[in-house]
């Protein structure tokens, strides 16, 4: 078994998955540092880079947030090394205050920030689009449109931001960085980088001034910025990632970036229209390469203008196209915005055939209504939803029906304010729908700091919050540091799960090792959280007794915010993953069923996969392949029913 | 029948729950494809959805390439499907007339099913359903003859072994051993090849 992504040979060709490729890319650009915070879909590059940290001299570390992680890369950017920082959508959210600065300035060594994003919010709470930021803070976006582009662009990121001394955005989408195609390789170079910061020469020298975003410079600086863009536009004009497929004079000119190139491509190849309509692929979104947009506005008065996110494209062509109108002629513009594609969610082939067909009035492919009408009436008979659940032994089950069964006993129509990660589940059935205000990482905290102060306006209600021991580091230490400080009646839960669980136990300060494997200090969260001066707890969750007591003591506390700190590894984590603590077993003449307390206790309210529900003996039953062996459920069992034998 | 595609793009569906091994077998199976010259595009997405929810992979497999990650609705040529519900979820969508069928037939229950709030149908009648969605059909049980090789997880192997049976495209086992050498560590081959080998018997019967 052995990783071929990075085998150091040329022109071989291998399927890669978007986020490899984007992998792959930085290494052959010679990238010497790597940072990022986890979040689905970017983990993969950073976790693929890590890998050969050792090989091919690289720094690779996860960060406490996106924030610091897109400093660490500019700090690498200023000592002259090759930086890549890799996050979600929303990171760049969190990153935004010193990306901004980051692009006033410009940079040193190539700076690469990879945003990975996902329209129809697939795995997020959100549909964010950061291609704004581009324009916003006036720095080069590029937008790959398949794989191979993944990997090439991501090196020509490289490349421009070392031509423009400026931080370059390489925006992914999850359909792409998820999905996988053939990639050519390139081969990799040997770099002997040699870090130093320089601040020897004035303000306004780039590569030898101290870096700095004084009032009295910002002129300068803003000056120096644009001459940067423009000489990246003069880039894009030629750029070979901009392409164009289709007659020379379309009666529809289809404008389009990232994935939306694969589903327009297949579009017109199933509508059979590559003589009539003309696709214009940009690679290089922001700044737009004016000339090469004039030319094709000019010869076509049907512009279809696809894209996910926001109408990010859509706008600024039309911008483009009224400063143009003399030269390019009335346009007729399609898009997200006139309604021939929906204004929200993902794209898809199906969607831009509807669309295609809707401007052109060409027929659509052939539908098979009898077969469609079978189909539906079969998926109403008897094709249910998956809904998603915690898994069998998830510690967060134990927390949220510890949590939800004390703000029932507390009976102050008490609330939990969460967050996004695993956890978020709490806000759903297998949470006890537990989790009332969910938003962003860490937010939850903040918000219960606000609730936990309203008392004076007649608020009465119980307020927790809770976060993940990832997000306790990423967000939530401010909000804490708030509640304490402006002493918020308020009690914090955390899940401290021992990893970043949700996308695949990268880990954080709290954790015994880095990216790269090895051995670093681990931030103990009942130590810090001391350190404020708050009242603290440490509980198992597995425990329900012992946790129980403690919560209620908490809520019958008041006045300074409290912390348990519920600790138990998750379910699939590599220390529990295939260990059982207890073999469960089932005392059949003690199960009550039907008559138990809410109609079967165990199955119809704990729910946990691993329990089975006997229709036949209606009886309880332990499935011995999902089964985690955590015991919780022979504590819930009001009768005895379920038994545990500790396992050894 | 070696290195041919029935049709280009073959567009094949493999469907199951999180946990099956869905991305594996689709990457084993992409691999066995380009290492023979196709290009191959794989849509599929992890994350949430692999906390006991649907999951799917499309893989579009062509001499010529370049196609969505999503499948066009109607266009499927293969369901490979590791879970009986799963199948017919995915055909309802992605299915057509002429679609061929592969199914694992053990259910994998929903949290819903077992708390009693949703009830799974009788297996005949989703081999029934199955049926009448699909121009050919063919059902074994993966999860019972992984389990006899130690493991349930490589019913997604053994689907693989299944797939490779029907003809439809150039999977050797040959070509199967080279992928899985570079997929899997040294221990876990000649299971793999064992479990490949048992699904491709089970499709001949």
């Amino acid at each position: 078994m052995s990783s071929i992504l990075f085998e150091n040979k040329k022109d071989f060709e291998a399927l890669l998955m978007g986020n490899d490729a984007i992998a792959r890319g930085a290494l052959e650009a010679g990238v010497n540092v790597v940072t990022g915070y986890p979040g689905t879909p970017s983990s993969e590059i950073v976790e693929q880079l890590a890998n050969v940290a050792g090989e091919r001299n690289l720094y690779v570390e996860w960060s406490v947030n996106e924030k610091v992680a897109l400093e660490v890369a500019a700090a690498g950017s200023y000592a002259n090394l090759k930086s890549l920082c890799v996050m979600k959508q929303v990171g760049v959210n969190v990153a935004a205050d010193s990306l901004l600065h980051i692009a006033e300035y410009g940079t040193r060594g190539p700076l690469v920030l990879v945003s990975c994003e996902d329209p129809g919010a697939l795995s997020s709470t959100n549909e964010g689009d950061s291609r704004p930021y581009a324009k916003m803070m006036e720095f080069p976006l590029l937008e790959p449109g398949d794989f191979q582009e993944a990997k090439d662009m991501a090196r020509w990121a490289f490349e421009l931001s070392c031509d423009i001394r400026n931080i370059v955005m390489l925006r992914s989408v999850t359909r792409l960085s998820h999905a996988s195609g053939n990639v050519i390789m390139g081969k990799l170079p040997k770099s002997i980088p040699e870090a130093i910061f320089e601040f020897s020469g004035t303000p306004m020298d780039q590569m030898k001034g101290a870096v700095l975003a004084f009032p009295t410079l910002v002129d300068s600086l803003r000056r120096r910025q644009h001459e940067k863009l423009s000489k990246a536009v003069a880039a894009f004009e030629e750029s070979p990632f901009n392409t164009y497929t289709g007659p020379q004079k379309p009666e529809l000119l289809i404008i389009t970036s990232s994935v939306c190139n694969l589903y327009t491509r297949e579009a017109l190849t199933i509508l059979n229209l590559w003589d009539r309509v003309g696709l214009l692929k940009l690679g290089t979104t922001w700044p737009l390469p004016s000339k090469l947009l004039e030319q094709h506005l000019s010869v076509c008065e049907k512009i279809f203008i696809v894209e996910e996110g926001t109408p990010f494209l859509e706008d600024n062509i039309k911008v483009m196209a009224a400063e143009k109108a003399k030269q390019v002629g009335i346009k007729t513009f399609f898009g997200r915005k006139d309604g021939t594609l929906p204004c929200v969610n993902e794209l898809n082939p199906d969607l831009l055939i509807k669309g295609i067909n809707h401007i052109l009035g060409t027929s659509v492919q052939p539908v098979l209504d009898d077969y469609s009408a079978e189909a539906a009436q079969i998926i109403a008979a008897g094709v249910f939803n998956r809904e998603l659940t915690f898994c069998p032994g998830c510690p967060h089950r134990a927390s949220f029906w510890l949590i939800h069964t004390a703000l029932k006993l507390d009976n102050r129509s008490g609330f939990l304010c969460g967050d996004i990660g695993c956890y978020g589940l709490g806000a759903g059935p297998c949470g006890f729908s537990t989790i009332k205000i969910l938003q962003a990482m860490g937010s939850g905290i903040g918000m219960a700091g606000g609730f936990g102060k309203f008392d004076r306006f007649g608020m009465s209600q119980s307020v927790m919050a809770v976060c993940g021991d990832s997000t306790f580091f990423h967000a939530a230490m401010p909000a804490l540091v708030n509640a304490v400080h402006n002493q918020s009646d308020m009690i914090l839960v955390v899940l401290d799960n021992s990893g970043t669980a949700m996308t695949g136990f990268q880990p954080h300060p709290g954790s015994p090792a880095g990216a790269m494997g090895s051995k670093l200090p681990m931030l103990d969260i009942e130590k810090l959280c001391r350190a404020m001066d708050v009242r603290v707890e440490v509980s198992d969750p597995f425990d329900l007794k012992a946790t129980r007591q403690i919560l209620l003591e908490f809520l019958e506390d008041k006045g300074n915010p409290r912390v348990l700190i519920l600790k138990q590894p998750c379910a699939l984590s590599p220390i529990r993953k295939g260990r059982k603590m207890y073999e469960m077993a089932i005392d059949a003449d003690r199960c009550l069923a039907d008559h138990c307390g809410c109609n079967r206790l165990c199955t119809r309210v704990f729910k946990c996969p691993g329990l089975i529900w006997d229709t036949i003996k209606n009886k309880i039953q332990i499935d011995e392949v999902l089964c985690a062996g955590c015991g919780v459920c022979a504590s819930i069992c009001p009768t005895g029913a379920i038994t545990a034998k500790k396992v050894r | 029948m070696e290195n041919t595609l029935r049709c280009d793009p073959y567009n094949l569906i493999i469907a199951g729950v999180g946990g099956q091994g869905n991305v594996l077998a689709s990457r084993v199976l992409g691999d066995m494809m380009i290492h023979q010259g196709y290009t191959v595009t794989i849509g599929e997405t992890f994350g949430a959805s692999q906390r006991g929810g649907s999951v799917m992979s499309h893989l579009r497999i062509s001499a010529r390439g370049g196609f969505s990650p999503q499948m066009p609705k109607g266009k499927a040529n293969m369901v490979v499907a590791l879970e009986p519900m799963e199948a017919i979820r995915v055909l309802a969508v992605y299915g057509n007339p002429k679609v061929k069928v592969l199914c694992n037939t053990r259910p994998i229950q929903s949290v819903g099913v077992i708390c009693g709030e949703q009830i799974y149908p009788e297996k005949k009648q989703i081999i029934k359903w199955i049926e009448s969605l699909s121009a050919d059909a063919k059902f074994f049980d993966t999860t019972k003859a992984a389990l006899n090789l130690g493991n349930p997880v490589f019913g997604n192997i053994m689907a693989m072994g299944a797939l490779s049976s029907t003809g439809d495209l150039p999977m050797s086992l040959n070509v199967f051993e080279q992928v899985i050498l570079k997929k899997v560590p040294a221990h876990k081959v000649e299971i793999n090849l064992e479990a490949y080998k048992i699904g491709k018997g089970m499709v001949i019967a």
